[in-house]
């Protein structure tokens, strides 16, 4: 591990949840405090934690998105590890909190940074007691942020061959974007929408039954694509995945 | 190098034309102009709005298949994409760049110095206006009816070619993409591949329409079909029109690089040289393009060089054999000097590589021409509107989904994508009056507290059932562009994640 990050499991995380998990999708959060547990870690939740302030600065509103950076550090400071199942949000906290940040702000901003994990960093980093088993052929899709902001490509694709019975089948252009981008998909539908199609096309080519990806708000797109166009493949986000995969050790009350 | 046999003879179906007319654009009349009207060469006063133009985009025919070619082709999908030895040459390249940009002028004025000293003519150019009336100046003076051109995006700002037109000039473009798409009457749909967006059998169709015969359709048969219609037209060209891909302070050496040899016809053959260039294409030191060159070919096309770099030092000098007798230089400002004062100063470190293109998502599914904009892509949507002519596509900023990947792909390391929300910013500031300026103060409001957060929740599990996408499809607002082509998110699921979190360990 050279990635700068503590090289001791924390005992405690915090978890930050992200909006788009809170609206639509609580899977992810969900599978992650049941991954984390099983790891023996402790899972706090903040509780004044709202949203990153991403989609305001990408529509062009940075001041709030400076409120909710705030917000933000003031939920998550006290905590010694962070911990996310939505890369783009934590690549916001990483890259733009720095921008719109000066000061003491901002080297609260950087140190936070170095102390928050995406989901398959923190697993992979830590998570090597654990037993995975799951007969299944997956691709994975990179999302943008996490990939290009985080550079994070290679944590999912270990996390992926510690399951055991999991085959991982790349598609072509994986890391290409998947068209969702914010309030994009909303500002232009149609462009988001084909973008989608894209991506389920080559995620169709590989054959495999699910298309899995480290971002809930790709997922949502996707699926949502997916439905209306009756596309075969399945979307999971890869905490619901590694939860699936969970060989649990002891009776669950 | 010039072959008189190569000039079509009487027998192949066009006449031969009085000299001094274009044999390369013979027939063009025959040519049935198809292309939407934001793919024009010209590009129209009022443009449509970008929802609208991308629309029609997807929907063109060869949009999908331009896509499918453009798969799988970019190799810089993270930083670790570049080979160790380009890697090198980018850390270089952009801090070359970097330095030029720090002294702007001063270089120029080097620049100006040296190769006025070696016999060029140097105009600079405040607007695009005045480099074309420098330019149909300089062809008026000299008598000058026909025009070969290489690659030029600067005399695409200043829509060059239209003007020489109404001035009575006939003008051949003579890079092959670039030919094909004058003789469509399109603009380029990429910095370096003008007909990037054309399909070999396109291209085909159009040749045929041109010489009103059927042709072999084989690449290298089409590509020779437009190589012996331009010969003639180098022999008979009073000016050659060309861009400059570098020009280097300390010598006064403008160099073009191409992979048709017909820079160094245009620059070469005919008795006047004009070369225009934007003004952040000058660079430092001449010994820089030991770093940039090979920068800007692998970037462009993946080449380690191109098959030609032509290096130019002035107009033909006594006892020489060839080369024209004028050289001008026309440095075009257009709003770039107010560009290098201010936060998005490095946009003008760009090489037109046109790689961030390539690499771009949203490029790569509506194709160039939907920017409605001389430069399409990231650095399109950057570059557009800081220049100082744009009257329209101050919104293109916001025709990206900030990927990154431009980033990634750029030689220079330009921050397009700090650069994309940047602009996005500037925008909604200038544009006041707005509903959605209070519709996000409101929401940062609300979810600046927690109890404004958990409201939000409430609502979005309530209004689920209210409005379903048949429902919400015909209201205006976001869900609209949401619920056109997708399933809705589950909002009867908003909040659940926390209720269940607290309800399974009750404090």
């Amino acid at each position: 591990m050279d990635n700068g990050r503590s090289e001791t499991m924390p005992g405690t995380v915090a978890l930050f949840v992200a909006c788009v998990a809170d609206l639509a999708y609580p899977g992810p959060p969900r599978a992650c405090v049941e991954v984390l547990e099983a790891m023996g870690v402790s899972v706090e939740l903040p509780a004044g934690q709202t949203c990153c302030g991403q989609p305001a600065l990408n529509s062009g509103y940075p001041r709030q998105a400076t409120t909710l950076a705030r917000r933000w550090l003031a939920t998550f400071a006290r905590y010694d590890a962070v911990v996310t199942t939505s890369g783009s949000c934590l690549s916001t906290v990483h890259h733009a909190y720095p921008r719109l940040l000066h000061g003491a702000e901002r080297e609260q901003a950087v140190a936070l940074a170095a102390r928050s994990w995406e989901f398959t960093q923190f697993v992979t980093d830590f998570g090597q007691g654990l037993t995975l088993r799951l007969d299944a052929e997956v691709t994975y899709h990179d999302s943008c942020h996490m990939l290009r902001t985080l550079g994070e490509r290679s944590s999912p694709r270990e996390l992926l061959s510690r399951i055991d019975g999991l085959t991982l089948v790349e598609m072509t252009d994986s890391g290409v974007c998947c068209g969702f981008g914010g309030t994009f998909a909303v500002k232009l539908p149609d462009v988001s929408v084909a973008m989608a199609d894209h991506k389920l096309a080559q995620a169709g080519r590989t054959g495999a039954r699910y298309l899995v990806s480290a971002d809930p708000a790709c997922l949502m797109h996707l699926q949502g694509r997916a439905d209306v166009t009756r596309a075969g493949i399945r979307t999971r986000h890869i905490a619901e995945l590694v939860s699936d995969a969970l060989v649990r050790t002891e009776v669950r009350a | 190098m010039p072959d008189a046999a190569e000039v079509p003879t009487p027998e192949s179906s066009p006449p031969t034309p009085p000299r001094r007319r274009s044999t390369a654009l013979l027939g063009r009349e025959r040519v049935v102009v198809t292309r939407p009207d934001w793919a024009a060469a010209t590009i129209p006063a009022h443009r449509k709005p970008l929802p609208i133009i991308t629309r029609a985009a997807l929907d063109q025919p060869g949009t999908a298949a331009t896509h499918t070619r453009l798969s799988g082709k970019n190799r810089e999908q993270n930083d670790g994409g570049w080979p160790p030895e380009i890697a090198a040459l980018r850390e270089r390249g952009a801090e070359i760049r970097r330095e030029t940009l720090r002294d702007l002028e001063g270089h120029l004025a080097a620049l100006t110095a040296k190769a006025e000293a070696n016999g060029v003519v140097v105009h600079r150019a405040a607007t695009p206006d005045d480099a074309v009336g420098i330019i149909t100046g300089i062809a008026r003076a000299n008598d000058v009816r026909l025009v070969v051109k290489s690659k030029s995006m600067a005399t695409e700002e200043m829509h060059l070619n239209a003007h020489l037109e109404e001035n009575g000039i006939e003008v051949v473009e003579t890079d092959l993409g670039e030919y094909i798409v004058q003789v469509a009457d399109e603009r380029p749909s990429h910095i370096v591949g003008p007909a990037l967006h054309k399909s070999k059998a396109e291209v085909g169709a159009l040749f045929e329409e041109l010489a009103a015969e059927r042709l072999p359709q084989e690449a290298e048969d089409l590509a020779a079909f437009a190589r012996t219609r331009l010969r003639a037209d180098f022999h008979h060209a009073d000016m050659g029109i060309s861009g400059v891909n570098f020009a280097a302070a300390d010598t006064g050496t403008l160099t073009l690089v191409t992979n048709e040899g017909n820079a160094d016809m245009v620059t070469s053959q005919p008795r006047i040289h004009v070369a225009v260039m934007p003004m952040e294409k000058v660079i430092p030191r001449l010994r820089d393009l030991a770093v940039l060159v090979p920068l800007l070919c692998y970037a462009a096309t993946k080449q380690k060089v191109t098959v030609y770099q032509t290096m130019l030092n002035g107009p033909r000098r006594d006892g020489e054999p060839d080369g024209p007798e004028q050289l001008h230089l026309v440095i075009l400002d257009n709003g770039r000097s107010s560009i290098v004062e201010g936060r998005y100063r490095e946009v003008l470190a760009c090489i037109r590589c046109g790689n961030c293109q390539i690499a771009c998502p949203v490029y790569r599914t509506v194709g160039g021409h939907a920017y409605g904009s001389v430069y399409g892509g990231p650095i399109g949507a950057v570059l557009t509107p800081l220049l100082a002519n744009t009257k329209q596509g101050r919104d293109l900023p916001f025709l990206s989904s900030l990927c990154g990947a431009c980033f990634d792909a750029c030689p220079v390391k330009i921050p397009l994508p700090d650069m994309l929300v940047d602009l996005r910013a500037d925008y909604e500031a200038a544009t006041r009056g707005r509903p959605r300026r209070w519709l996000w103060r409101l929401w940062a409001k609300a979810w600046d507290s927690p109890r404004g957060y958990r409201l939000t929740m409430t609502a979005a599990r309530l209004a689920g059932p209210l409005l379903p996408r048949a429902v919400l499809r015909r209201l205006p607002g976001p869900g609209r562009g949401w619920a056109a082509g997708r399933a809705l998110p589950a909002t009867r699921d908003a909040g659940a994640f926390r209720a269940w979190f607290t309800d399974r360990r009750p404090r």
